[in-house]
């Protein structure tokens, strides 16, 4: 029987959610493999040091050790994959997965011990005898640019690894001319991703057939899997990776870590299966941070705050090596710090900086959240200048409504937009007359504890894709199609493969949501596979939004050309014409003659036996596709916070939150308000209390969870969320991106809210993250300028 | 009953023996053998997670003679003679427990990692107060980290399930 029920739009419970909610979800870490060894890094104490030489001898003669290496122990086939040279003048030296010569951040690995247990692993590790002789060093992007600073990597000169530029219109001139020149600097405070699940890696190695099988905590198995083999030579056809259950990822697990590299290499020298995984205070060193800016924003605007140009100058910190995308990072936001705002100038300039740090990488937004802080706190510098409201200034600035594609000032070519629909719908949710009238009171009354209200009216670009573009202009390595396989069984049940790998995104439901209605079958006759190099041979998995925005049409591509062959069957077996047949929610009927019919399951029942098929009709009935999109997707949207703020403690906390998105038409309304929740919440905590701080000799302070404040959830409000629906031109079935723009819009709602709290105490900018040492210094050194 | 040895070969050993989700097990091992390691690697019970090293994740939340403890603040040794139960022996009779439901209905999760140490809390809590406000599930929650949800539906699945327990005793 065909279903006529729509999947599409509906809050399909997850498919998913059964494994993980009775324990039976297998992470990397779960599983073991019979003669199994530990494998556990040596790392450097120090931020800078030369490495004059390495003992193991007491680490070897230890109960327990079978073998432990240091960098002149391996010969590696190439360096870890470095995927984005984003300029032609790029410094990228060849980061190899042990340091030989010198270690060049704290946490950069020296040796590796292997020994029978995790316990005897980690203290052979400790037993190891490193000679190092310390250098200086340099952690911060502008001391690291300084006449005389340390060198990160000698050999280069210099701590420049790029400048990449980008320039549309005559911005000198447009600046020259503008009645007012806004002018901020800020600083975007580093991040540690704290995806939930460590990184853990297997490996298991079948010395008879050369044949190795990985499984390891990663969003990206088919990207490792060529990294892998130009790291180790291990060709890609002996190279099974598998991503099992992944415990979030947020950016963090899109890497190329050196342990995968070394567990292969390891396991190949002792033809053993190797595992590791990381210590939580080890990640800190060893896993990629995010962020990490300093940021110089300006405005040229008429003298009521209409906008003229914007000029943009980004000093990025890389970390001591550049990793898998660290150079194109900040690019992805590079086109995206004039917002959804008119202009007529545009010219942004970004520096990447090496420094003596752990590597900065992807985390959650990549490069746009950046982007959007920068140009919503200029908006709002902007408004306080010229007099106007935050919402006035962004109502006559927005770029009006459009559902064609159209290019922005940032130098993009926008797939649809109705930026004032999202403002107007949040100002409704938030009630904005009514906070702003409690705003009010509460500033007549002098109360200790004040309101502030902020906006973040955002546009963002995500869904990683199209190949020729991003390979081209933008000089990326690698593509951006997605793959997909629709395998229908012979009695009904069908099988979804994709390129993807979801790790908490919920593609599981989504992709057979999508599948089950075209089929017109029950979501739960359709499985997802995924995360596997061998069971899913193709794909550029998950990142960037793109699982939805890439990966769904890759589904819908493949379902509708099994429909296609289901419908030659179909014609066949009732002897009619194609033509001659209708097809609706998974039933081929005759048009005119409704009873004479087939259903999908039927005709892949018939496709399987092969027993009476259409002349020259290949049997089975399976199809791929590979889908490519033709531009990037545009999500856009309104987020309005309000926070209160203890003048007295400099607390800020958030207490009315209302996010307006518009990611295009929704697949699955319940998991759609998750990305942006979650999102969000990341983002206000981005805003009030992350910060991965540095000390002048490069040892990282907030080195563990007990030291850096992710919040709990005390510490975090509820989010009241609306949609808007504007579908992308960018594909057939108008789907845009929902990953990652909580965290893209959230950060400058909240700062704009804090400002707008303080700024009767003559408080104009605040510092990331707004702490309380960091607001109550605003309020300190706005009454020092007032006495 | 099942007797495993672990530990290291000719190292200084100790006897546990615990009641884990019903089922009397026991073995030898290490002195400084954690709690959760024992679950984990000893009894082969994954669904326990360890999020960190610090104690602050609450991952690894079990309950020990029905009380929440992050298992990897607690020595194997220290759970002698006491009874444990894990997200593994939740569900009963194939039917899941009130908060694994709930929390699959309101999608109060998302990379699944946390969730089981969000259930055992949870678990804990409601037993102590099984009709809380909002404030107070945010509250009995403050020593178990999410990444994922912005804990907004995990506090609804937690509120949900104390309803529907609650409605169930009725």
């Amino acid at each position: 029987m065909a279903v006529t029920q729509k999947f599409v739009g509906q809050p399909v419970l997850r498919k998913e959610d059964p494994e993980f909610l009775t324990g039976t979800a297998k992470y990397t870490d779960d599983l073991t493999v019979p003669g199994m060894l530990w494998m556990a890094v040596v790392r450097s104490p120090y931020a800078h040091a030369r490495i004059k030489g390495v003992d193991l001898t007491k680490a070897l003669g230890m109960p327990g050790v079978v073998a432990a290496y240091w960098a002149q122990d391996f010969e590696w086939a190439g360096p870890l994959l470095m995927a984005w040279p984003a300029t032609e003048d790029l410094n990228n030296p060849p980061h190899y997965p042990l340091a030989k010569e010198e270690a060049r951040y704290q946490g950069d690995g020296v040796a590796v011990v292997v020994a029978e247990s995790r316990g005897i692993a980690e203290d052979a590790a400790e037993a190891v005898a490193v000679d190092y002789e310390p250098l200086p060093s340099v952690a911060g992007v502008e001391a690291a640019l300084a006449e005389g600073a340390p060198l990160v990597h000698d050999d280069l000169g210099t701590n420049r690894s790029y400048t990449w530029a980008n320039t549309n219109g005559d911005v000198d001139k447009v600046f020259a001319e503008a009645a007012v020149v806004v002018k901020e600097r800020y600083r975007v405070q580093r991040q540690i991703p704290n995806a939930m699940e460590p990184r853990s890696i297997l490996v298991d190695p079948n010395s008879a057939s050369g044949q190795f099988t990985m499984w390891t905590s990663t969003q990206i198995p088919h990207v490792l899997r060529t990294a892998m083999t130009l790291a180790t030579g291990i060709p890609e056809s002996k190279l099974r990776i598998i991503a099992p259950r992944v415990g979030g990822g947020f950016g963090s697990k899109l890497q190329v870590y050196p342990e995968e590299a070394l567990g292969l290499e390891v396991a190949r020298k002792l033809g053993r299966p190797i595992k590791w995984t990381e210590a939580r205070t080890e990640g800190y060193l060893a896993t990629h941070h995010g962020r990490d800016q300093v940021q110089e924003m300006e405005l040229a605007a008429d003298a009521d705050g209409k906008i003229r140009g914007y000029r943009v100058r980004i000093l990025a910190n890389m970390g001591a090596y550049l990793r898998i995308i660290a150079p194109g990072t900040p690019i992805l936001g590079a086109f995206l710090y004039c917002g959804c705002y008119q202009g007529e100038a545009y010219h942004i300039e970004i520096t990447g900086v090496f420094t003596n740090t752990t590597p900065v990488d992807a985390y959650r937004g990549a490069g746009r959240p950046e982007a959007t802080q920068a140009i919503e706190r200029a908006i709002d510098a902007l408004a306080r200048r010229v007099g106007k409201d935050p919402v006035e200034i962004r109502r006559m600035n927005f770029v009006p409504p459009f559902t064609e594609a159209t290019p922005s000032i940032g130098g993009l070519t926008i797939d649809s937009g109705d930026y004032p629909a999202t403002l107007e719908k949040a100002l409704e949710l938030i009630d904005y007359d009514q906070v702003r009238k409690e705003q009010q009171a509460r500033r007549e009354s002098k109360d200790p504890k004040q309101l502030g209200i902020g906006f973040s009216t955002y546009l963002e670009n995500c869904g990683w894709g199209p190949s020729k573009v991003i390979g081209g202009v933008l000089k990326y390595a690698g593509g951006g199609w997605e793959a997909a396989t629709i395998r229908c069984h012979p009695t009904g049940k069908v099988v979804a493969v994709v390129g993807t790998t979801p790790h908490g995104q919920g593609n599981e439901t989504t992709f057979a949501q999508v599948v089950a209605d075209e089929l017109g079958i029950p979501v739960d006759d359709v499985e997802v596979l995924f995360g596997d190099t061998d069971v899913a041979p193709s794909g550029w998995d998950t990142y960037g939004s793109r699982s939805a925005a890439v990966g769904t049409p890759a589904v819908y591509r493949a379902t509708r050309k099994v429909i296609d062959k289901a419908r030659k069957i179909a014609a066949h077996e009732l002897e009619v014409a194609e033509d001659d047949l209708e097809y609706e929610a998974g039933t081929f009927s005759v048009k005119g003659a409704p009873e004479s019919a087939r259903t999908i399951p039927q005709l892949a029942f018939s496709a399987w036996t092969g027993h009476n098929l259409p002349e020259g009709l290949e049997p089975g009935l399976e199809e791929s596709a590979f889908f490519d999109p033709s531009n990037l997707v545009f999500p856009f949207g309104a987020h309005i916070c309000v926070v209160e703020v203890d003048t007295e403690t400099g607390d800020a906390e958030v207490v009315k939150y209302v996010a307006v998105d518009d990611v295009g038409p929704i697949v699955n309304p319940q998991i759609v308000e998750g990305q942006v929740v979650g999102g969000v919440i990341q983002g206000i905590a981005e805003a009030l209390y992350e910060e991965a701080v540095y000390d002048d000799n490069g040892q990282l302070l907030s080195s563990s969870m007990s030291s850096y404040a992710i919040p709990a959830a005390t510490e975090v409000p509820s989010i009241i969320t609306g949609n808007h629906v504007t579908p992308s031109t960018t594909n057939e079935l108008g789907i845009k991106g929902v990953g990652e723009t909580g965290t893209i819009a959230s950060p400058p709602a909240v700062l704009n809210a804090v400002v707008d709290a303080l700024s009767p105490l003559g408080v104009t900018e605040i510092d990331r993250p707004a702490s309380p040492e960091n607001v109550w210094r605003a309020i300190r050194d706005a009454k020092g300028g007032a006495a | 009953m099942i007797a495993l040895t672990a530990g290291r070969k000719g190292g200084p050993v100790t006897h546990v023996s615990v009641t884990v989700n019903g089922v009397s097990r026991e073995a030898d091992v290490e002195p400084r053998t954690l709690l959760v390691y024992f679950l984990r690697e000893t009894l082969g019970l994954t669904g326990t997670n360890v999020g960190c090293d610090t104690s602050s994740c609450g991952s690894c939340t079990v309950l020990l003679d029905g009380v929440s403890v992050k298992s990897c603040t607690v020595l194997a040794a220290q759970a002698d003679g006491r009874e444990v139960a894990t997200i593994e022996g939740m569900a009963s009779d194939g039917q899941m427990h009130p908060l694994q439901d709930a929390f699959h209905r309101n999608h109060g999760l998302q990379c699944g990692y946390c969730t089981p140490g969000m259930i055992m809390a949870a678990a804990s809590y409601l037993k102590e107060n099984p009709d809380p406000t909002e404030e107070q599930v945010r509250e009995s929650l403050e020593g178990n980290l999410c990444r994922c949800t912005g804990y907004q539906n995990i506090v609804k699945s937690i509120l949900d399930a104390a309803q529907q327990m609650s409605g169930a005793k009725v």
